[in-house]
């Protein structure tokens, strides 16, 4: 009978420790990311080379999201508007609702799922065929050579894409409020720019963008280089970073937004 | 033989390059080498055999400063890898080649990027004669051409052969070769053996094979340590290893099925007992 109600506590307290001492591991793994960091950011084209794959090569899905996004916000913030007689106030709504929160937390879902999962899946096949271990052979560090190139590069694109995803979306509201709906043009954009303010809304997202930046991009190759170096493991080390980057974004939201707003 | 010269203004400490003194090694609480004592003299090529999980892999990554020993000391060029500092340790490799099983090709470079990545990484080489050096070392082991390939698109056979111009692309002193001929064609498995062969001879490399493919090893090495259960349980030139004088390694060399290494994994308990048929006298 004891056993009955101490094998799930027992089960409960070595999940809680397990999700403990991994917390901790990735926390020293990012600091030894940023201690080798000097030496690939010095060799910027390692860099350069990693943006193309995390960054340009997202751009695709980043456009098409981010303009459906704002022509669904234009349909159903018109349609609410309306019912109040407020139906100018477009403009600013989606403009807000893009810039503090849709735009950084879509994007960064979306990288997530296009560029961390690559990037777990990349490093962790690198690991099962030892190709880790083999530049670590040859005295070549793989955290400075493998590992801080693409924190970095997911780091300086996650900002990016988000500000591009905000101008598709806002963009995308204009379509449907001013050219399908036929609200004015110049209200639309004069709206916009009388209730969004530069620091408060603009840059407050930015920072909201930087630090999913920083939370996907570590969990991508740190789950990649923690992955257990089998198929198997590398395929749930893949799901582990999609899981995890989204409950992290989500939460971190909600932090950031409760400090900021 | 070679005497206590100076070699660059430093005493050279014994005539071995490698020596391992009562090393022990365990992952966790399981023990993999108990007590190992291996002596390499300077540019001999060396073969340590063994069955699968007997942990002649294990000691390989020991001589490669991978793994470190609980217990004793492992001397490379008459210093303790054991006890190196991370720079040290990477200097230490520098100086080093290791074949990996299966190549270990950076799948994302090109052939030519593969060979001259210890180059870009460790030397301050113009481009030119990085491509000189490059293609020096593909013509070494027969792939001049292949430059511009990619690992995907090359054979297992070449693929290690790749693999080895970029572990010989600093000239090591040291080489440690891991399953070099596993999962090749005879005709592949014998370009590699020679081509081992022939870098030792014209390189003076002293190296390190570890391997269970006993006839072809046995044509190229100069010495043999056989190692069971943690342990080194003989060791001998080819030719007397062929003689076989204990019962394990006959059993070894010739791979009889059965032997000292039994064919069935030990169990507690016997079939019948597993089956649920115990005392059942019709089967």
């Amino acid at each position: 009978m004891s056993e009955l109600i101490l094998a799930p506590l027992r089960k409960l307290g070595h999940m809680t420790i397990n999700a403990i001492w991994r917390l901790g591991y990735a926390s020293r793994f990012l600091i030894a990311i940023l201690m080798y960091s000097g030496q690939s950011l010095m060799r910027f084209s390692l860099v350069i080379r990693e943006v193309y794959f995390a960054g340009v090569l997202s751009l695709i899905i980043i456009i098409v999201s981010g303009l459906f996004v704002g022509m669904v916000l234009g349909l159903q913030g018109y349609n609410t508007l309306a019912r109040f007689g407020s139906s100018d106030a477009l403009g600013a709504l989606v403009a807000l609702s893009l810039l503090r929160e849709l735009g950084p937390v879509l994007a960064a879902l979306l990288f997530a799922s296009r560029s961390g999962s690559a990037m777990t899946a990349e490093i962790g096949l690198m690991k099962t065929t030892e190709q880790l271990d083999a530049m670590s052979v040859m005295a070549v560090n793989p955290v400075a050579r493998v590992v801080a190139p693409r924190f970095w590069a997911g780091v300086i694109s996650m900002p990016i894409l988000a500000a591009l995803f905000n101008v598709m979306g806002i963009f995308g509201g204009y379509l449907i409020g001013v050219v399908m709906i036929g609200l004015d043009s110049g209200t639309y954009w004069s709206q916009m720019n009388n209730s969004v303010d530069l620091h408060y809304d603009v840059i407050n997202g930015l920072i909201k963008s930087l630090v999913f930046g920083v939370a996907v991009t570590l969990i991508a190759v740190f789950e990649g280089y923690d992955a257990t170096p089998t198929a198997a493991g590398v395929s749930s080390a893949t799901t582990r970073t999609v899981v995890t980057s989204a409950l992290v974004i989500l939460a971190l939201d909600f932090i950031l937004t409760a400090f900021m707003f | 033989m070679h005497p206590l010269i100076k070699k660059n203004g430093l005493p050279v400490s014994s005539e071995f390059f490698i020596e391992l003194r009562n090393v022990t090694f365990a992952y966790g609480k399981r023990p993999v080498l108990k007590n190992i004592n291996l002596r390499i003299p300077r540019g001999e090529l060396v073969a340590i055999m063994g069955g699968s999980g007997s942990g002649k892999t294990t000691l390989l990554r020991l001589i490669s400063g991978q793994y470190r020993p609980q217990e004793g000391e492992v001397l490379v060029d008459g210093r303790d890898v054991a006890k190196m500092s991370h720079a040290e340790l990477f200097a230490h490799r520098r100086r080093m080649g290791m074949l990996f099983q299966f190549g270990a090709l950076f799948t994302d470079l090109s052939v030519f990027d593969n060979v001259a990545f210890p180059l870009r990484e460790h030397t301050r080489l113009l481009d030119g004669m990085v491509r000189d050096l490059v293609l020096l070392k593909l013509d070494a082991v027969g792939l001049r051409g292949t430059q511009d390939l990619m690992p995907a698109e090359l054979s297992g056979g070449m693929a290690r052969r790749v693999a080895l111009a970029r572990a010989i692309a600093l000239d090591p002193a040291l080489m440690l070769y891991d399953e070099p001929f596993t999962g090749l064609d005879p005709i592949s498995l014998g370009v590699i053996a020679l081509l081992i062969k022939k870098l030792n001879d014209a390189l003076g490399t002293t190296a390190v094979m570890v391997t269970h493919d006993v006839h072809k090893s046995l044509d190229i090495v100069d010495r043999v340590y056989f190692v069971a259960n943690g342990e080194i349980i003989a060791e001998g030139t080819p030719d007397e290893v062929r003689a076989a004088p204990s019962p394990w390694v006959h059993q070894f060399v010739y791979g009889e099925a059965d032997g000292p290494v039994h064919y069935a994994y030990p169990t507690a308990t016997s079939l019948l007992d597993d089956l649920g048929m115990k005392g059942d006298a019709h089967v």
